[in-house]
C-alpha cells in the first residue's frame, strides 16, 4: 500500500521514483537505515565481533522477550493507553511457571498454555478496569506494578531464585533448532528455511503486484520493484547465512518470527487491526462506526497480558532459572521501542514491524555498547538520547507531510 | 497605502500538491469591516493564518503591509504585538480556567513574581463590558455557553490592545439570537476604532455587518464589493463564489407518496445519567419509507440527544420507550445493532466524533461496514480501493486521490467523507445532524442533491437543521422540538420561518 502514486508517469525516471518513494515512506525506512547504521558502527568498532554470527545470534535471543512485550504494546499504544504492568506480569508468571515446573512437577507442555491463559486473564482484568470502568490506563497499570512486583517477591521470597531444570522449557530460550544434516559446519536447514522465505516473499510480492494490476492501481515501475526484490531477498538471505554459521535458528527467534507474523497479519488485513487503529485515531468516530471501544480495549489488554506471560517464559527459559528481580524494566524497554519504532503517543499511529526494529535497535545499542565495554551509566544515557532523537525525528517528519 | 490599515500583495501560499493562494490581493480600511467570503477550500483560512503568523514569514511569498509598513511574522505572538487578534474557528479557551485568568492568559497581570488577582478581575470586569457580559468573572468556561464563551474569546483579544481584529466563522456555532448579539458587538467595537475582518458563510449576516466584502474562489481574489451603498445583493455573492448561477438553493425532488412508517418512537423519555437529569421528554415520531423528516428547533432543544438516543445509545442515556424499526420493537445496546437495521447518523461533529482525522479517504469511508469487503476478517484492500474510489467520486469528494489524509481536506469534503462513511453501510434510515453546518454554497448544493437521490432510491432521511430555510426546502415533514419535547409537527407547504420558530421558542 505505500507504492508510489505517480510510478504511471512516464516522464519519471529510476532515480526520481526512488526518491519519491523514499520520501513518501521516510520514517519507516529511516529506520532500517537507523539499524544498519548502528551494526555498520559497532561492526566496524567492535573489529567484525559484533557482526559475529555467534554475537548476533545472542543478540536475537536476548532480544526476544523484549519484541514480544513490544508487539503487545504497540496496539496499546495505537488506543493511547499504556500498560506499565506488563514487565512484573512477566517476571511473576515465569516465576509461577518456575514454581509449577520444580514444585509440582507439571510438564512444560501443560504449563507453558497455562501461563498463557493467566497472562490473558491478568490483561483481561487491565482491559476491564480501563474499559468497563473508565480508569485510565496510567494507574490501572501503574497499581500492577507494585501489585506483580509484590507477588513476584512473595512467591521467590522464601527460596530466592529458582533453577528450573527442564530442559524441554529452556531449550524455549537458549536451544536451536534441529538440524536434517548432522555434523555440518553450517546449519542446513536455517538456510532451507532462508530460501522458502525468500521464494514466499518473491511470490506474495509478485502476487500482490499482479492483483494491483488486475484492478489497474498504480504499481511500482518494474525495474525499482525489481530492486526492492533482490534487496529484500538479500537482506533474508543474508540474516539466515549469518545465523546458519552459528547453530543456526534459535526458538526464541522462530516463536518471535510466528509472533510478528500473526501480529502484522493481524494489524494490516484484517478488520479487527482496522478496528484498532480506528479507536486509536478517533474513538467517538469508532464508537458511531459501530465498533465498541470497550470491545477493542479488552482484546488489546489481554493480548497484552498473553505476550506478558510469553515474554516472562522466554526470559525464565533464558536464564533457566526464575529470579526476585526478573521483569524489572522490561516495560520501559517495550514501550521506548514502540516509540522509537514509530508508534505516537496521540494514538492512531504505529506498526508492528516498527517496533520490532526499533526493539533491535534499543538492544544493538546494548549488545554493542557491551561489546565494547562502554560504562552501564553511560549506555543509559544514550539509549535515553536515542529514543528521544528517534521520536524528535518522527515529529519533525509528521509535520512536514501536512 | 492611504487609509488602509492592511495591505496584502500578491500572496501566494503552496501546500504539498495543492496551491493554496494563487497571487491574492487583500486591502483593509481602516475602522471597517470587512467580509471575506468564498466557497470551503477557497483559501480564506489560509490567509487568514498568514496574516497571524501561524504560518511564518518565508512560508509564503507576497507581502504584509500593516500601518504602511512590511511585517515579517515568525510567530502568531509577532503579529499580536502589532495589534492583530484572531478568533480561529475552534474556540482556545481553557475550559476549568475561570473568566479572567482565560482573559489574560499569555500576558497576565503580575505584582513582583505572583499574580494580582484583584487588579485582573478589576480589569476582567471592564473588558467584559465592552463586550457587554454581564457575568462573574470568576466563573469557569465550561460553564458558560457557546455564545458566551465567543465573547470571552473576544474580550480576550481585546485585552491585548488590539486593533485588527480576525474573526473566522463566529457565529457558525451560535443560534440567532446569540448571533446578533455577536454581531451587534462587533458594530460598536468599530465605533470605538477596532478594524474587523469576518470570515462568514452566512451571506444575510455578511450584507447586514459588512463595510467592504471580498470574495476568494480557488485561492484567488475575485472581486471586493462596497456593501455600504446597499446595491450588493446575496445573489451577486453566490455568483461570484461559485462562478456561475445557482437558481435554486435547494434542488426540486419528483413528490412521491411516501410508503409505510418505517420508524417510530413512542412515548421516548431520556434520563442523562452525566447531566442527572432527563433531556427527553414523551417524544413520539414516526419517518415512511422515502420520506426527509425535518428536525428543527434551537440548539440545546435536544436533538442530537434524540438521535444518538435512537442510534444505539453510544452515550449511555437511560431510556424508556417504545421504538419501532420496520414494525418491529427494538432495544439497541450498541450503535453496531443499530447499523445492522439499516440506520446510520451522520454527526454534527465531523471532526471530533465523524472522521479519524490521521487516516486517509479510504480508511475512513469503509471502516463502518468492513464485513462487506472481507472474508474470514481479512481485508480485500485491492476491493477497498476499488469501493473507496467508486464512492469518492459519485459523491464528488475533491481531493487527489483517496489515500489523502482527512485531517487536510476543507470542511465541505470532510463532510462528505463522513457522509460516505454513513453511506457504505447502505442504510434504509439515515439520520444527518446539521449537514450542512460550515459548508460552502457549492458543497451545500451538492450534499442536497445526494439526498434527492438517495430518498428516490427508497431510504429515508431524518435532517436535524438549525437552518430553517434549508428544513422547509429540503423535508417533506417537520417536527419542531424545544425544550427536550416535540411542540410542533407542520407539512412542507404550511412550514414557513415563523411557524417554526414560534414553536420553537416556547
Amino acid at each position: 500500500m505505500t507504492q508510489s502514486k505517480d510510478s504511471k508517469k512516464p516522464s519519471r525516471g529510476l532515480i526520481s521514483e526512488s526518491v519519491h518513494l523514499l520520501k513518501q515512506n521516510i520514517r519507516e525506512y529511516g529506520m532500517y537505515i537507523a539499524l544498519a547504521v548502528i551494526i555498520a558502527v559497532f561492526g566496524i568498532l567492535t573489529k567484525g565481533i559484533f557482526i559475529s554470527p555467534r554475537n548476533i545470534s545472542t543478540l536475537l535471543n536476548q532480544t526476544g522477550y523484549i519484541i514480544v512485550l513490544a508487539i503487545g504494546m504497540t496496539l496499546i499504544i495505537v488506543c493511547k493507553y499504556i500498560d506499565l504492568s506488563v514487565g512484573y506480569t512477566a517476571g511473576f508468571l515465569g516465576a509461577v511457571a518456575a514454581i509449577f515446573m520444580t514444585k509440582y512437577g507439571m510438564s512444560e507442555w501443560v504449563v507453558i498454555p497455562l501461563m498463557l491463559l493467566f497472562g490473558a486473564i491478568i490483561g483481561l482484568y487491565n482491559g476491564f478496569m480501563v474499559g468497563k470502568l473508565g480508569i485510565p490506563a496510567y494507574v490501572v497499570s501503574l497499581a500492577g506494578m507494585f501489585i506483580f512486583r509484590g507477588l513476584l517477591l512473595m512467591v521467590t521470597q522464601q527460596t530466592g531464585t529458582i533453577i528450573v531444570p527442564n530442559k524441554g522449557f529452556n531449550a524455549i530460550g537458549n536451544g536451536f533448532i534441529p538440524d536434517i544434516v548432522q555434523n555440518s559446519d553450517i546449519h542446513i536447514l536455517t538456510l532451507i528455511i532462508g530460501g522458502i522465505g525468500i521464494l514466499y516473499f518473491i511470490f506474495s510480492a509478485v502476487r500482490s503486484r499482479n492483483n494491483k494490476l488486475k484492478y489497474d492501481f498504480e504499481v511500482l515501475s518494474t525495474p525499482l520493484f525489481a530492486i526492492k526484490l533482490v534487496f529484500t531477498s538479500l537482506v533474508i538471505g543474508i540474516i539466515s547465512w549469518v545465523l546458519a554459521g552459528y547453530n543456526g535458528l534459535s526458538w526464541t527467534v522462530v516463536v518471535c518470527i510466528i509472533v510478528i507474523i500473526i501480529y502484522h497479519f493481524v494489524t494490516q488485513k484484517t478488520t479487527l487491526g482496522r478496528h484498532i487503529y480506528a479507536v486509536g485515531g478517533n474513538g467517538n468516530a469508532a464508537e458511531l462506526a459501530g465498533i465498541s471501544v470497550k470491545k477493542i480495549t479488552y482484546i488489546i489488554f489481554t493480548s497484552m497480558g498473553m505476550l506478558s506471560a510469553l515474554s516472562g517464559i522466554l526470559y525464565t527459559s533464558r536464564l533457566q532459572s526464575a529470579t526476585t528481580t526478573a521483569g524489572t524494566m522490561f516495560e520501559l524497554d517495550a514501550i521506548a521501542s514502540s516509540f522509537v519504532g514509530g508508534a505516537s503517543a496521540s494514538g492512531g499511529v504505529g506498526k508492528i514491524t516498527g517496533s520490532v526494529i526499533g526493539a533491535l535497535v534499543m538492544m544493538s545499542l546494548t549488545s554493542g555498547m557491551n561489546l565494547m565495554g562502554v560504562d552501564i551509566s553511560y549506555q543509559y544515557v544514550i539509549r535515553g538520547a536515542v529514543l528521544v532523537l528517534a521520536v524528535f525525528f518522527d515529529v519533525s517528519t509528521r509535520n512536514k507531510r501536512r | 497605502m492611504g487609509n488602509n490599515i492592511l495591505e496584502m500583495i500578491n500572496i501566494s501560499k503552496e501546500f504539498p500538491g495543492v496551491k493554496a493562494l494563487d497571487n491574492v490581493n487583500f486591502k483593509v480600511k481602516k475602522g471597517e469591516i470587512h467580509c471575506l467570503v468564498g466557497e470551503n477550500g477557497a483559501g480564506k483560512s489560509t490567509l487568514m493564518k498568514i496574516l497571524s503568523g501561524v504560518y511564518p514569514y518565508g512560508t509564503y511569498e507576497g507581502d504584509i503591509v500593516l500601518n504602511g509598513s512590511t511585517q515579517k511574522f515568525a510567530k502568531i505572538v509577532d503579529s499580536e504585538k502589532a495589534g492583530i487578534a484572531i478568533i480561529a474557528q475552534e474556540l482556545a479557551l481553557v475550559p476549568d480556567m475561570t473568566i479572567y485568568d482565560n482573559i489574560f492568559l499569555g500576558h497576565e497581570i503580575r505584582n513582583g513574581l505572583a499574580i494580582d488577582e484583584n487588579e485582573t478581575i478589576q480589569k476582567a470586569i471592564d473588558i467584559l463590558k465592552k463586550v457587554r457580559v454581564d457575568i462573574n468573572p470568576s466563573m469557569l468556561v465550561k460553564d458558560l455557553g457557546v455564545g458566551v464563551q465567543q465573547l470571552i474569546e473576544i474580550a480576550k483579544a481585546l485585552s491585548k490592545d488590539v486593533n485588527l481584529l480576525i474573526l473566522d466563522e463566529p457565529t457558525a456555532a451560535l443560534n440567532e439570537d446569540d448571533s446578533q448579539n455577536l454581531l451587534q458587538i462587533i458594530r460598536e467595537l468599530k465605533e470605538q476604532g477596532v478594524t474587523s475582518i469576518m470570515i462568514s458563510h452566512k451571506l444575510k449576516e455578511v450584507l447586514s455587518i459588512a463595510d467592504t466584502i471580498t470574495i476568494l474562489r480557488d485561492g484567488k481574489t475575485i472581486c471586493s464589493m462596497d456593501a455600504t451603498t446597499g446595491e450588493v445583493c446575496e445573489g451577486d455573492i453566490i455568483k461570484n463564489m461559485v462562478g456561475r448561477e445557482i437558481d435554486n438553493i435547494y434542488p426540486k425532488r419528483e413528490h412521491v407518496e411516501p410508503g409505510e412508517i418505517c420508524l417510530e418512537v413512542k412515548n421516548w423519555n431520556v434520563y442523562d445519567p452525566k447531566l442527572g437529569r432527563e433531556i427527553l421528554h414523551n417524544v413520539n415520531l414516526n419517518v415512511r419509507k422515502g420520506e426527509v423528516v425535518g428536525i428543527s428547533g434551537l440548539m440545546g432543544a435536544g436533538r442530537t440527544e434524540l438521535a444518538l438516543s435512537l442510534f444505539g445509545n453510544p452515550r449511555g442515556y437511560k431510556i424508556n420507550g417504545e421504538f419501532y424499526v420496520n414494525g418491529k420493537p427494538v432495544n439497541y445496546t450498541h450503535t453496531s445493532k443499530a447499523l445492522q437495521d439499516g440506520l446510520a447518523y451522520v454527526t454534527e461533529d465531523r471532526k471530533g466524533d465523524g472522521l479519524n482525522l490521521i487516516q486517509d479517504i479510504k480508511s475512513n469511508i469503509t471502516i463502518a461496514n468492513l464485513k462487506a469487503l472481507s472474508r474470514c476478517g481479512v481485508i480485500n484492500d485491492n476491493e477497498e480501493v476499488k469501493v473507496a474510489k467508486e464512492y469518492k467520486d459519485s459523491i464528488n469528494i475533491k481531493a487527489p486521490s483517496i489515500e489523502q489524509i482527512v485531517g487536510n481536506l476543507s470542511g465541505g469534503n470532510q463532510q462528505k467523507v463522513s457522509l460516505c462513511k454513513c453511506l457504505f453501510v447502505l442504510p434504509s434510515i439515515l439520520i444527518l445532524d446539521e449537514p450542512t453546518r460550515g459548508i460552502d454554497v457549492g458543497a451545500k448544493y451538492e450534499i442536497y442533491t445526494i439526498m434527492n437521490r438517495l430518498v428516490a432510491e427508497g431510504m429515508s432521511i431524518i435532517m436535524i437543521s438549525s437552518d430553517l430555510l434549508e428544513v422547509i426546502g429540503m423535508s417533506d415533514r417537520i417536527y419542531v422540538m424545544a425544550e427536550g419535547k416535540i411542540t410542533g409537527e407542520l407539512k412542507a407547504e404550511e412550514a414557513t420561518e415563523e411557524k417554526i420558530m414560534e414553536v420553537a421558542t416556547i
